[in-house]
């Protein structure tokens, strides 16, 4: 299991350098084959009417002159010891895990990303609280009563909450419960630390919302895994002991149709981390989501750079733990 | 003293899309604690859907039940389903086919074993354990208080259902049902499991239901053996009288279409004709007409029209649910191949203490 976990965690070192080196290509290399000249580049970041030694002088001072390799070298020096950076006058220094400095208003990535992400993670937690106990239970039950009213029902706003996107949902809610009900009025990000009461009772509408999404999607999963399980040989077993329905059902039943709703929870976390972009713009709360979308209408290729290198670390980390989880949920599993 | 498990004209029906599927039609049998039962027929004969009726494991589908099954005099028919529950795996307990499907993946052996029986004895869970290790080590299986830590698929395909086994023991119950216990096993485990049945049911007095579709199980181990056939009986009695003087024309399919190593081996094997009735629409008359050699000796269109009844033929105790006289079973009996090796059989046993009582 150790060495598993090791191995796992060198893996993903290799993976993020490959996600760094996409992302790199992508946004530098890829233009610049189109023709982009690097004058070119800098010029998207000096302002209205540049002359051309103004020009020159951002090229110089964002390092777009260097050759790709030796700037990509400077990327991951940078996050990984931190690194100076040499401003013509005076030199600066950016401290471990340096994500470059923002070509639009020249603060560093990393700070801004850091201040950003504990309001995604709010979000996010309390959604995935939501919809795993919403979408589990309501699985369960429609799999129990399958064909009833209630089953019927409920796969039928299941299906609508698929289908529906956060930026509709959200912006009804809004409507609803802000305006027209103003039960959760003026609904805007509050730091936990500031006030929790506020922070949750202004949360409530994103948490319902992004929940909404995902608990149509893990009722649906929950429902089809249980209606097999429920089929299995070890569940007549189970009843032939003579245990109680409902403890048939819990502890045999749920436990073996959890495994791929526990993978499938994981990976989605993972994703949401890097940023539920739909639910902060339909709220505008101030987290990655937003973050990824001012970078890039700005084009700021740190900034966008650094927002995918998180979420890609918070996919890859969500990827291991899911399959360090899946050999405790399922004892079959060893590594 | 009365019977153990008593069943008398247990129907159970199951309404479909496609109609109504007499699973189970008709069918009693009675067993005495001790004793051995053997039900045997085709896939989709009624025998597994009988033990589960009796077992109350039909419970949540859509079957309808009627008759009387009853468990030392106690009806299970019409017992609410919790009285039923509280019966099952303490009073009765059931075996199933595959172990390793019927053993929860993710739950250890021994977790299974002390669950079974906990639910029926308020006992602490190391209590449980050390009877659950006590019960592994009474079924074979070796270093029981390691194994007992074990997953079911770190077990080989015998002692899964030497598990299976200590589980459904774990109650001391007095009916186990065997559900095809030996079919998804090895043929050289099948007999150990058979030997361990048979072993632990002296040992303990229970009464045994041995469900099959295998001959050679019901032949080893039965007292009784009930054929049965499209969810009614064919034939019922004792193993001795199935086996040496059957007198059903099914029977007779079953026993001709059994190899058997001391037969010559140039002997064709003779399979019966047709397949298995659809149990929503059961043949009328006979359910057993349109695969039957001898409906013109019969006459008429009997067999089409007229359902046979269970009766008393030649030997007492010994039913059969066909239109044929007894002298013509008799006739058409010997001259069948397999009566001569059912004589070869049972010479030998004529040597047996408690073959010759009755002489």
């Amino acid at each position: 299991m150790i060495y598993f976990i090791i191995r796992r965690l060198i893996m993903t070192v290799f993976l993020l350098l490959l996600v760094s080196l996409i992302t790199f290509a992508i946004f530098f290399l890829v233009p610049r084959l189109a023709g982009q000249t690097t004058y070119q580049l800098a010029a998207q970041y000096v302002g209205r009417n540049p002359i051309p030694s103004e020009i020159k002088a951002v090229e110089v001072k964002l390092g777009l002159n260097a050759p790709l390799y030796l700037q990509y070298g400077r990327y991951i020096k940078g996050i990984v010891a931190g690194i100076h950076y040499n401003n013509g006058p005076d030199v600066s220094y950016c401290p471990f895990p340096c994500f470059g400095y923002s070509f639009r208003n020249q603060q560093p990535v990393w700070p801004q990303l850091i201040s950003d992400a504990p309001v995604t993670l709010s979000i996010a937690a309390g959604a995935a609280v939501l919809w795993l106990i919403g979408g589990v239970s309501i699985g369960v039950l429609s799999a129990l009563r399958r064909g009833s009213f209630f089953d019927r029902l409920s796969m039928g706003v299941a299906l609508a909450g698929v289908s529906l996107p956060v930026f509709f949902t959200g912006l009804i809610a809004l409507e609803l419960f802000s305006y027209k009900w103003p039960i959760f009025p003026n609904v805007h990000y509050v730091g936990i630390t500031t006030d929790p009461l506020l922070w949750a009772r202004n949360l409530v509408l994103p948490w319902i919302t992004l929940a909404f999404l995902y608990a149509a999607l893990y009722a649906r999963l929950t429902r089809a895994g249980m209606l097999e399980t429920m089929g299995e040989d070890y569940i007549r077993t189970a009843r032939a002991k003579g245990l109680a329905e409902r403890k048939v059902v819990v502890k045999h039943g749920l436990r073996a149709a959890l495994t791929p709703i526990v993978t499938i929870f994981g990976l989605d976390l993972g994703l949401l981390l890097g940023g539920a972009i739909l639910t902060e713009t339909t709220f505008s709360f101030p987290g990655l989501g937003q973050f990824t979308i001012l970078a890039i209408q700005n084009q700021d290729l740190p900034e966008i750079m650094g927002v995918v290198m998180i979420a890609s670390f918070f996919v890859v980390i969500a990827n291991m733990i899911v399959d360090i989880l899946y050999a405790v949920v399922d004892p079959r599993v060893r590594f | 003293m009365a019977p153990l498990l008593e069943v008398s004209d247990l129907r159970i029906h199951f309404q479909t899309d496609d109609g109504l599927v007499r699973a189970v039609d008709g069918v009693s049998f009675a067993l005495e604690r001790g004793r051995t039962l053997g039900i045997v027929g085709e896939s989709g004969s009624g025998k597994s859907v009988t033990s589960m009726g009796i077992m109350g494991l039909h419970e949540g589908t859509k079957a309808r039940i009627t008759g009387q099954i009853r468990l030392d005099g106690e009806d299970l028919v019409n017992a609410s389903p919790a009285r039923v529950r509280e019966l099952r795996g303490s009073k009765m307990a059931m075996i199933f086919q595959d172990p390793l499907s019927s053993l929860h993946p993710y739950y250890t052996v021994g977790a299974q074993i002390i669950e079974a029986y906990r639910v029926h004895n308020k006992v602490s869970k190391q209590v449980a354990r050390k009877h659950a290790i006590d019960l592994l080590g009474r079924v074979g299986i070796p270093t029981p208080e390691t194994r007992v830590d074990d997953y079911a698929h770190q077990f080989s395909g015998g002692m899964r259902q030497r598990a299976m086994i200590a589980m459904a023991l774990s109650c001391d119950p007095e009916l186990l049902i065997a559900d095809e216990p030996t079919t998804a096993l090895d043929v050289t485990v099948q007999a150990q499991i058979l030997d361990l049945i048979s072993d632990l049911q002296s040992e303990l007095g229970s009464a045994v239901i041995i469900i099959t579709h295998d001959l050679g199980v019901v032949a080893e181990l039965s007292d009784d053996i009930l054929v049965m056939y499209a969810g009614r009986v064919a034939e019922y009695g004792s193993a001795a009288d199935i086996f040496g003087r059957p007198d059903h024309p099914y029977t007779w399919g079953l026993l001709s279409s059994m190899p058997r190593l001391d037969q010559d081996r140039t002997t064709r094997l003779v399979p019966i004709p047709g397949t298995p009735p659809s149990l929503i629409r059961v043949p009328s008359g006979c359910p057993f007409h349109p695969r039957c050699r001898y409906t013109e000796l019969v006459g008429g269109r009997r067999c089409e029209t007229e359902v046979p009844p269970l009766r008393e033929a030649v030997t007492p105790g010994h039913t059969a649910a066909c239109h044929l006289t007894a002298d013509q079973r008799t006739r058409q009996w010997a001259e069948l191949p397999a009566s001569r090796l059912a004589d070869d059989a049972q010479a030998p046993e004529a040597e047996d203490p408690e073959a010759r009582e009755p002489v």
